[in-house]
């Protein structure tokens, strides 16, 4: 019955030189394509362990080594910079303290200078208010001079006016009545 | 079974893109024919030489597109088997290595429309996973001895029970190489026939705007299905190594 | 009774077709449940990439096995 069904097949497609319908199990073809296929392996295999693969090998194991260096050299670039950092930190502290220093010694030398000038100002001020005071004592010592002439002048003329006689006497009293 | 179809319309001959053709005669197929699979196994070894080779030709430090898609294939391939074999498994590489690079080419390469996709066929595929069936056993026998059979022998399951594990764990060692290569072959076929049938509907004017939809968007799903399945091969090839390499099992 | 033979085959095709559908659940059961696994813990997630697509390997496996009795059916018998 199969090789009626077969036939059949056969008859229906034909275009069946081969058993069946299905090329997969048509065996007379299996030793060509085993044959072919085990070429094909091989050369495939042997061009892959002489050639390919401990090429892509090495490639790998260079570039490995390679981004292990790379990392080594970053590392230490890193740590140089760091390094830099903490030096550039440094020399900004000292630069700030000496800032400072020239900062406190400027305003030292103001604070002297101003203390001096004010000083000097005090003394002069000094020397003047006593000049002002000589002379305004002069001034008043010379006016109770002539207050004392003026009256003294006054009452003798007044003595004279009214008939009398001016002496001594008339002097004395004003005086007395003057430095009273 | 097609003439039913032609008396429709349709001329669908979903299989006949799987036909191993002689390249240079009409005559038989012997073992050393040069036929449409030794074509498209000659391209697929072309493109691995073109990636893996000519691709990383400059060694280049910071490395050109070809070259950093070549290493990233080597790094995915070399991971998988240092996390799923075990460090033991590292000298196994380039076997893995071979075998991924080589089903990542062929399905690809079958995606090319009228191109012959050597994946699809059983007995490709079937010598791919006979290939690592044989490998594993004889790996795990030389670097274990008889040790080698404890795999079978389930000491974490209570002892009345082990037998018959020991009976499910021996068949489905005998299945793995099946399913290895019928998953790989399968999913190509399938792919590939299910495109053709929708293609085949395009000769109808009605249809034609939607099969050609679906072509292209199985097309897509193609692409991804010919990545995955490379990497399940070769994630599984990893699996079974395991078995032969690692000492957990004992 | 070739006629009767097609009608079998076919019949059988499709049935074994229904196995395909089967697949396409087991394999959205697997996917659904790394996702939601995943979202719980996103950062285990990408450790688990492997067994996730070699647990959709070995569901969808038996989906193409359905799929290739279909073939066998419709071309091989």
């Amino acid at each position: 019955m199969e090789h009626q069904v077969q036939d059949v097949a056969e008859a229906a497609t034909g275009h069946a030189p081969h058993a069946g319908g299905m090329p997969q199990l048509d065996f007379t073809s299996w030793p060509n394509q085993i044959f072919w296929l085990l070429v094909a392996l091989v050369a495939i295999y042997l061009l892959l362990t002489r050639v390919a693969l401990p090429r892509i090998g090495a490639v790998l194991a260079e570039r490995r080594g390679a981004i292990t260096n790379d990392l080594l050299a970053a590392e230490e670039l890193k740590q140089k910079a760091r390094d830099a950092e903490t030096a550039y930190n440094d020399a900004l502290v000292r630069a700030r303290a000496e800032a400072q220093a020239i900062v406190a010694k400027a305003k030292e030398a103001i604070d002297a200078d101003l203390a001096a000038a004010v000083e000097k100002a005090d003394a002069e001020i000094a020397q003047r208010v006593a000049v002002s005071e000589a002379r305004i004592n002069q001034i008043r010592a010379g006016m109770q001079d002539s207050v004392r002439e003026v009256a003294s002048e006054t009452a003798t003329a007044l003595v004279a006016a009214l008939g009398g006689q001016p002496d001594a006497s008339v002097q004395s009293a004003v005086a007395d009545r003057v430095k009273g | 079974m097609e003439t039913e179809a032609e008396g429709n319309g349709f001329a669908i001959h979903p299989m006949d893109q799987f036909v191993v053709r002689p390249l240079f005669s009409d005559g038989p197929v012997h073992w050393y024919t040069v036929t449409n699979v030794t074509l498209w196994l000659a391209l697929a070894v072309l493109c691995v030489a073109a990636l893996m080779i000519f691709g990383t030709r400059r060694r280049a430090l910071v490395p050109t597109r070809s070259q950093s898609v070549a290493e990233l294939a080597y790094g995915m391939v070399r991971n998988m088997v240092e996390e799923v074999t075990g460090p033991e498994g590292v000298k196994y590489f380039p076997y893995v290595m071979t075998l991924f690079l080589f089903i990542l080419f062929a399905n690809l390469l079958g995606l090319i429309p009228a191109s012959f996709t050597t994946t699809s066929h059983v007995a490709v595929t079937a010598t791919l996973a006979l290939l690592v069936f044989f490998s594993v056993t004889i790996i795990g026998f030389v670097r274990k001895g008889p040790g080698f059979l404890k795999m079978f022998w389930v000491e974490a399951a209570p002892l009345p029970v082990r037998p018959v594990l020991a009976v499910i764990e021996l068949i489905s060692y005998f299945v793995r190489p099946v399913s290895h290569s019928i998953r790989l072959a399968g999913n190509l076929m399938a792919g590939h026939a299910v495109i053709k049938v929708f293609a085949g509907f395009a000769t109808m004017a009605v249809l034609s705007p939607v099969a050609i939809g679906a072509v292209t968007l199985i097309y897509g799903l193609e692409t991804l299905v010919a990545v995955v399945q490379a990497y399940v091969f070769t994630i599984l090839t990893c699996v079974y190594l395991r078995d032969a390499v690692a000492d957990n099992h004992h | 009774m070739n006629e009767l033979a097609m009608m079998g085959q076919y019949i059988g095709a499709g049935l074994a077709a229904i196995g395909c559908g089967a697949a396409g659940i087991g394999v959205g059961h697997i996917a659904g449940n790394f996702l939601s696994g995943a979202l719980r813990n996103p950062s285990a997630a990408a450790g688990q990439m492997a067994n996730l697509f070699v647990g959709i390997a070995f569901a969808e496996a038996l989906g193409i096995f359905a799929f290739l009795i279909a073939l066998l059916l419709m071309f091989a018998v």
